[in-house]
């Protein structure tokens, strides 16, 4: 690890992905998040086989990336909200040609052009798919400059792993605060890529890598592989955090710099004998859902609070599935909830 | 006796899904001659479009990725960034490049990328049934515009060559036809070039091929020759609209 | 004698060999392929060996020899 130092969460983001070895980033610039194509500007031309492009539009970005990981290299694109609906096309591509890839898309206000204030309104978008067909993304939501940094290096490796598309979700204001980080070492040893990365025929038969399977047989065989992978990752790749919940009857669920304030509304309970606790998700897809079922007994009931109009609370619903009742308070538009309007909504329901 | 033509090494024995008469097997066949010729083979990594090339790799015995619509140029900028040392041969039609990929193809024409694109142009969308292209003829009649594209409503054909040739940084822009004995030639010649200049590190090169589509032109093959050389190329003038000595500093100061 | 060899369950009958090949020397055949095309053929003589059909086959279906 490196000496601790003061960074923005975007610069983090930047920072770690070259430290994972990514040397190829393909971005546009877009606020919230402008401070990462910044970042790998003045950084990536100083490493030896590293460039940062700046792509025409986000869906050039996208594809730039998909050229770049399947020669094997290790490559990243980051973008905001309506950036990230643009890319969708390029992320359902590389989803189904089965290539790694790392997207940060630090989240703001929505629908339409917005505003550039944190929401966590994209969550439908990004665990559902968003892009057309079946399949999935890794979705890691981090909550501190830290968390930033260590799951976007973390992010490489799982794309690596299972050959697909990971994206990292961060509220605006999370890329723009400065907290102190540490920074993991510079990675040298990388997932043997020979099999599939595109490298010329020297040594072996013609690779192919590509979406089109017209037959819809073999369209169907290659979903279900597809899902096969997927079933492996919600088996592995679950992460959660929780704080207080071994006695708490109130579990409230929240991610992403959220979840911090929901923090000091917990302390807040306690201190006036209410046992409550967060059960904080960190990996959107695939979602703890063991994790919440297994507060079902202990819960009065549970408390999503989100920065949207209630997405991640349908899939805690799901989870949940009518045992215990399910609350939702939210905040949307860039509008951040105060710790004193959250308290006072789960106190609605003692 | 010696044999002096013979089906090249980098296409594969599989007959081609193609119509009767397409152009696209004609093409096909001298990229493959000339990445045998140059000694690229195995260095090159073709990208098909979406079209009826986007089985392209059916039949190219080389390292191969489909790229969506319009996007090969930017797939294309991803791989060569990653491996400077492969050959990237970008391969579109006219739908794929002049329509939904023009933002693609201008940009990296203007960052003089270091790659082949091979552009196929026969005035329609091919693969989806002969719909009006953003290249079609103005009263050329199509699948859309069945009473002759109207310029009032429709506008007029994009001519890719003349727009990327006024850019600074491509090295290299020619606009050839399949429809005699010397254009194939030319056409050939081009292909080569372009090649052998990206093998040297020379920048971004393009070479427009005007081609048939008999089966949605609804001519026979000798017809639809007979169109390329009679009218296509009047609308598509041959000939190469950029050819310099390109250095480092033209191609970054752009 | 140049001649040319045209694989006969490749060719799609298409024709533009026969409509550049300046002797006039490759015609349309009455009978059928494999694949129910009617291929192209060499009539037996007459050719100089100029590739020009093999250039322009979209099939890669001809082979020169000289």
């Amino acid at each position: 690890m490196s000496e601790k130092v003061l960074m923005k969460g975007n610069e983090a983001v930047a920072e770690s992905a070259i430290r994972a070895g990514c040397k190829l980033y393909f971005g546009y610039p877009i606020t919230p998040q402008s401070e990462i194509p910044e970042y790998m500007s003045r950084k990536l031309p100083q490493i030896p086989g590293g460039a940062y492009i700046q792509a025409e539009t986000e869906v050039s970005a996208i594809n730039m990336v998909y050229g770049a990981t399947s020669a094997g290299a290790r490559a990243m694109t980051t973008s905001s909200s309506p950036g990230i609906s643009l890319m969708m096309e390029g992320i359902s591509y590389i989803a189904c040609a089965e290539v790694p890839c790392v997207i940060v898309n630090v989240m703001r206000g929505g629908p339409g052009l917005g505003n550039i204030s944190p929401e966590q309104a994209d969550y439908f978008q990004v665990v559902k798919g968003g892009g057309h067909g079946n399949y999935r993304l890794v979705v890691l939501a981090p909550s501190s400059v830290q968390e930033m940094a260590d799951l976007t290096y973390d992010a490489f490796d799982i794309a690596d792993k299972y050959r697909m598309p990971v994206m990292l979700v961060a509220e605006g204001n999370l890329g723009q605060m400065m907290e102190p980080v540490k920074f993991k070492e510079l990675k040298t040893e990388f997932t043997d890529k020979s099999e599939w990365a595109l490298t010329g025929t020297r040594n072996h038969e013609p690779k192919i890598i590509t979406s089109i399977l017209l037959d819809p047989e073999t369209m169907e065989k290659h979903i279900h592989k597809l899902y096969e992978k997927y079933a492996l990752i919600e088996e592995n790749e679950v992460r959660f955090e929780e704080y207080l919940t071994d006695d708490a009857e109130i579990i409230i669920i929240a991610y992403g710099l959220i979840s911090r304030v929901a923090r000091s509304v917990v302390d807040k309970l306690r201190d006036e004998g209410i046992r409550a606790g967060i059960l904080r998700p960190i990996s959107l897809w695939p979602f703890p859902n063991e994790a919440i079922k297994s507060k079902i007994e202990q819960a009065e009931f549970f408390f999503v609070c989100e920065m949207s109009m209630g997405q991640m609370v349908e899939d805690v619903r799901l989870a949940v599935n009518g045992a215990k009742p399910v609350h939702f308070f939210g905040r949307c538009g860039g509008v951040v909830p105060t710790p004193v309007e959250m308290f006072d909504n789960v106190k609605k329901y003692l | 006796m010696e044999k002096i033509f013979k089906k090249p090494k980098g296409l594969n024995d599989k007959t081609m899904h193609y119509c009767p008469g397409c152009g696209h097997g004609i093409v096909h066949k001298m990229i493959a001659q000339t990445l045998e010729e140059l000694d690229l083979l195995e260095r090159t990594i073709f990208i098909s479009p979406v079209g009826c090339a986007v089985f392209a790799y059916w039949y190219f015995n080389t390292d191969h990725i489909q790229a969506a619509h319009g996007r090969a140029p930017a797939v294309a900028t991803g791989l060569k960034r990653a491996n400077p040392e492969l050959i990237i041969v970008s391969y579109q039609g006219d739908g794929d490049l002049a329509s939904a990929g023009t933002a693609e193809i201008v940009h990296a024409a203007a960052r003089g990328e270091n790659i082949s694109v091979i552009f196929i142009n026969n005035a329609v969308y091919g693969m989806t049934g002969g719909q009006m292209a953003p290249t079609t003829l103005v009263g050329q009649k199509t699948s859309t515009s069945p009473f002759g594209r109207d310029p009032n409503f429709a506008g007029h054909p994009l001519k890719v060559c003349e727009m990327l040739a006024t850019t600074k940084a491509p090295r290299y822009i020619e606009r050839t036809s399949l429809d005699s004995v010397a254009n194939l030639n030319k056409t050939k010649k081009a292909i080569k070039k372009s090649f052998d200049l990206q093998a040297r590190g020379e920048g971004f090169s393009l070479v427009e091929i005007l081609s048939p589509c008999p089966t949605n032109w609804g001519m026979s093959p000798p017809e639809a020759m007979d169109w390329i050389a009679e009218t296509l190329s009047k609308e598509y003038p041959l000939g190469v609209f950029r050819d310099e000595r390109a250095d480092t500093e033209v191609r970054n100061d752009s | 004698m140049p001649k040319i060899e045209i694989e006969k369950n490749v060719c799609k009958g298409c024709g533009l060999c026969v409509r550049i090949c300046p002797k006039n020397v490759i015609v349309i055949s009455k009978g059928l392929n494999d694949k129910s095309y009617h291929p192209a053929e060499y009539i037996g003589e007459g050719c100089i060996g100029c590739k020009s059909c093999a250039l322009t086959c979209p099939d890669s279906a001809i082979e020169v020899y000289k």
